[in-house]
């Protein structure tokens, strides 16, 4: 397995694969299908101060090679989040990657102060890209000197490294990139989902109750290869690819546009073996293609 | 277990206009416990559809470790499963959560099985299984119209079975409702699934009996960890999930 170890800020990562923040819960589910020590690291779902209900259903809809999803960033708050998730997660050999978020910087700030301290979390994944929540989220990524002052507020608080979570659905994300590195940053994740929309062919109305959703799996993954590629090559921070990534072949692709490592997230609802799958094919992969290590395969396609 | 399987088909017909009885073969059966639990069916190889369809699980034969599901082709997943034929498999995750509680009613005593259109196939296992530990079933099952009834000879041979159809061409003209007020009131509990207008109905009717409701919901992940089929279940931010909490719940557990 060393072939596939990486090391990051904050995580030694047994492999590079790491189910993305929104598509694993806290990991119980999939927990009933294989174990999740198997797994580099988990991003769990965001977490914010108070316990929230999300949005009204329909919730999901399907798109070609993809879903939309406006799920509304419900989960138990942090207080649950640090006493039932965190403790029951602290029985796997996995590190923790905590996606924090809020409506205002002083509900980062305090999501990032408390979950940090739980020897677990490994590291902080600064979620300012959700696309589904009316305050806060998206408002703070699309604005490179908004998403710098909550980067750097995060950061004075944060035991752990901080990891940027970028939205694609900016103008230019090598300047929201180099705003976050400013902030202090550790390292990007990207991206989060694109904003789309479906409508109903016989009431002519959204789909979704939310309106809009957030658009992810495989019918993102040239956008974030795409996007992948032009901030590694402006900054010097590591990145957690993601973006439709189903097997293999698709994580060294990200590798090749500049990726450290990468998470999976929608394709662990159309086959929760995914990741554990992925973890297995990688080593005869590498050997195939001539690598002697996956980092190897980072930013290739520009070195 | 939730066991992820690809499965033989074993007969596939199309019983009424658009609705679709599928047969299927594997070890996943020997999973299957309860009536009233479903299953997440890919319905094609590639990236087209993405997700999986959740269907509910109509009956299913231990010895032949087969299951019946009963499904609605209507969008673009449904109807390219519909097209599956006897020489290929269907790639299926199950069984998935938590169906009807059988202990509900004792052996001797009567329950009531409500059903709506596609709500129907969940209720021939559960009355099979209820019938088996010897409890008198009546079934109440609505349909829009006479070609749409499907498996009116399957549960007749179970029990009483009235059918009512929106347009009357069938039975009683009207809803379940309309069959159920002149019912006796001689049953111990209430089985429903179906549309939520009905189930709105027979909570709003029914509750003072034990009712069980099975929901529906687009999902996503089917197993619990997406959180895109959650309903309220009280006050502030308390919720259910529908695919691992339910798909049957007790009526008043959520709101519908």
């Amino acid at each position: 397995m060393s072939k596939l170890s990486i090391e990051l800020p904050g995580l030694s990562l047994k492999n590079p694969i790491i189910p993305a923040s929104g598509c694993f819960g806290f990991g119980r589910e999939y927990s009933q299908f294989y174990d999740l020590s198997k797994l580099g690291a988990i991003m769990i779902k965001a977490t914010t101060p108070e316990p929230r209900f999300g949005n009204p259903t329909p919730r999901v809809a399907e798109t070609d090679a993809g879903m939309l999803n406006a799920i509304g960033l419900q989960n138990p708050g942090l207080k649950k989040v640090i006493s039932e998730e965190l403790t029951w997660l602290s029985n796997h050999d996995v590190p923790i990657i905590a996606n924090i978020a809020g409506s205002q910087i002083e509900d980062y700030v305090k999501v990032a102060r408390e979950i940090s301290q739980a020897s677990n979390v490994h590291a902080l994944e600064l979620n300012i890209s959700c696309p589904n929540v009316k305050e806060g989220g998206i408002t703070f990524g699309t604005d490179p000197e908004v998403a710098k002052k909550v980067t750097k507020a995060v950061k004075d608080v944060s035991s752990v490294p901080v990891y940027v979570k970028l939205s694609p659905n900016v103008t230019n994300i090598v300047e929201m990139a180099k705003a976050v590195e400013a902030g202090g940053a550790d390292g990007l994740t990207m991206i989060n989902t694109l904003v789309g929309m479906r409508l109903h062919l016989k009431t002519g109305k959204p789909i979704i109750a939310n309106r809009t959703g957030g658009l992810s799996g495989p019918a993102i993954k040239p956008v974030a290869l795409r996007m992948i590629y032009e901030v590694s090559q402006q900054t010097s921070l590591p990145i957690i690819g993601m973006g439709g990534i189903t097997n293999a072949e698709d994580v060294i692709e990200f590798f090749y546009a500049g990726a450290s490592a990468v998470a999976v997230g929608t394709a662990n609802f159309v086959d929760p073996f995914v990741c554990p799958t992925i973890i297995d094919e990688l080593p005869a992969l590498l050997d195939e293609l001539g690598f002697d290590h996956i980092s190897q395969c980072t930013g290739r396609s520009w070195k | 277990m939730i066991v992820k399987e690809t499965m033989k088909v074993l007969s596939h017909k199309e019983l009424a206009p658009a609705i679709f009885e599928l047969t299927l073969q594997g070890q996943l059966v020997e999973e299957m416990k309860q009536p009233g639990q479903f299953v997440h069916v890919k319905t094609s190889d590639g990236l087209d559809p993405l997700l999986r369809r959740p269907i509910s699980i109509c009956s299913f034969n231990q010895h032949e470790q087969s299951f019946t599901m009963i499904y609605r082709a209507g969008g673009k997943g449904t109807k390219l499963l519909s097209r599956k034929t006897e020489t290929e498999t269907v790639d299926v995750l199950g069984p998935l959560g938590n169906g009807f509680p059988v202990d509900a009613v004792e052996s001797g005593e009567t329950a009531l099985l409500v059903g709506g259109g596609i709500g129907v196939p969940p209720l021939y296992q559960l009355s099979q299984m209820l019938v088996a530990k010897g409890v008198q079933v009546i079934h109440v099952l609505g349909f829009e119209t006479k070609s749409a009834v499907f498996y009116e000879r399957e549960f007749a041979a179970l029990g009483e079975t009235y059918i009512a159809t929106v347009d009357g061409s069938h039975g009683t003209k009207g809803f379940v409702t309309d069959v159920m007020k002149d019912l006796a009131d001689s049953y111990k509990a209430i089985y429903s699934c179906g549309p939520t207008p009905m189930l709105k109905a027979l909570e709003a009717g029914y509750s003072d009996k034990p009712l069980y409701l099975s929901l529906e919901e687009r999902m996503g992940c089917g197993v619990g960890a997406c959180f895109a089929c959650v309903c309220h279940s009280g006050e502030g931010s308390s919720y259910k999930k529908i695919c691992s909490d339910g798909p049957v719940f007790r009526a008043g557990e959520v709101i519908l």
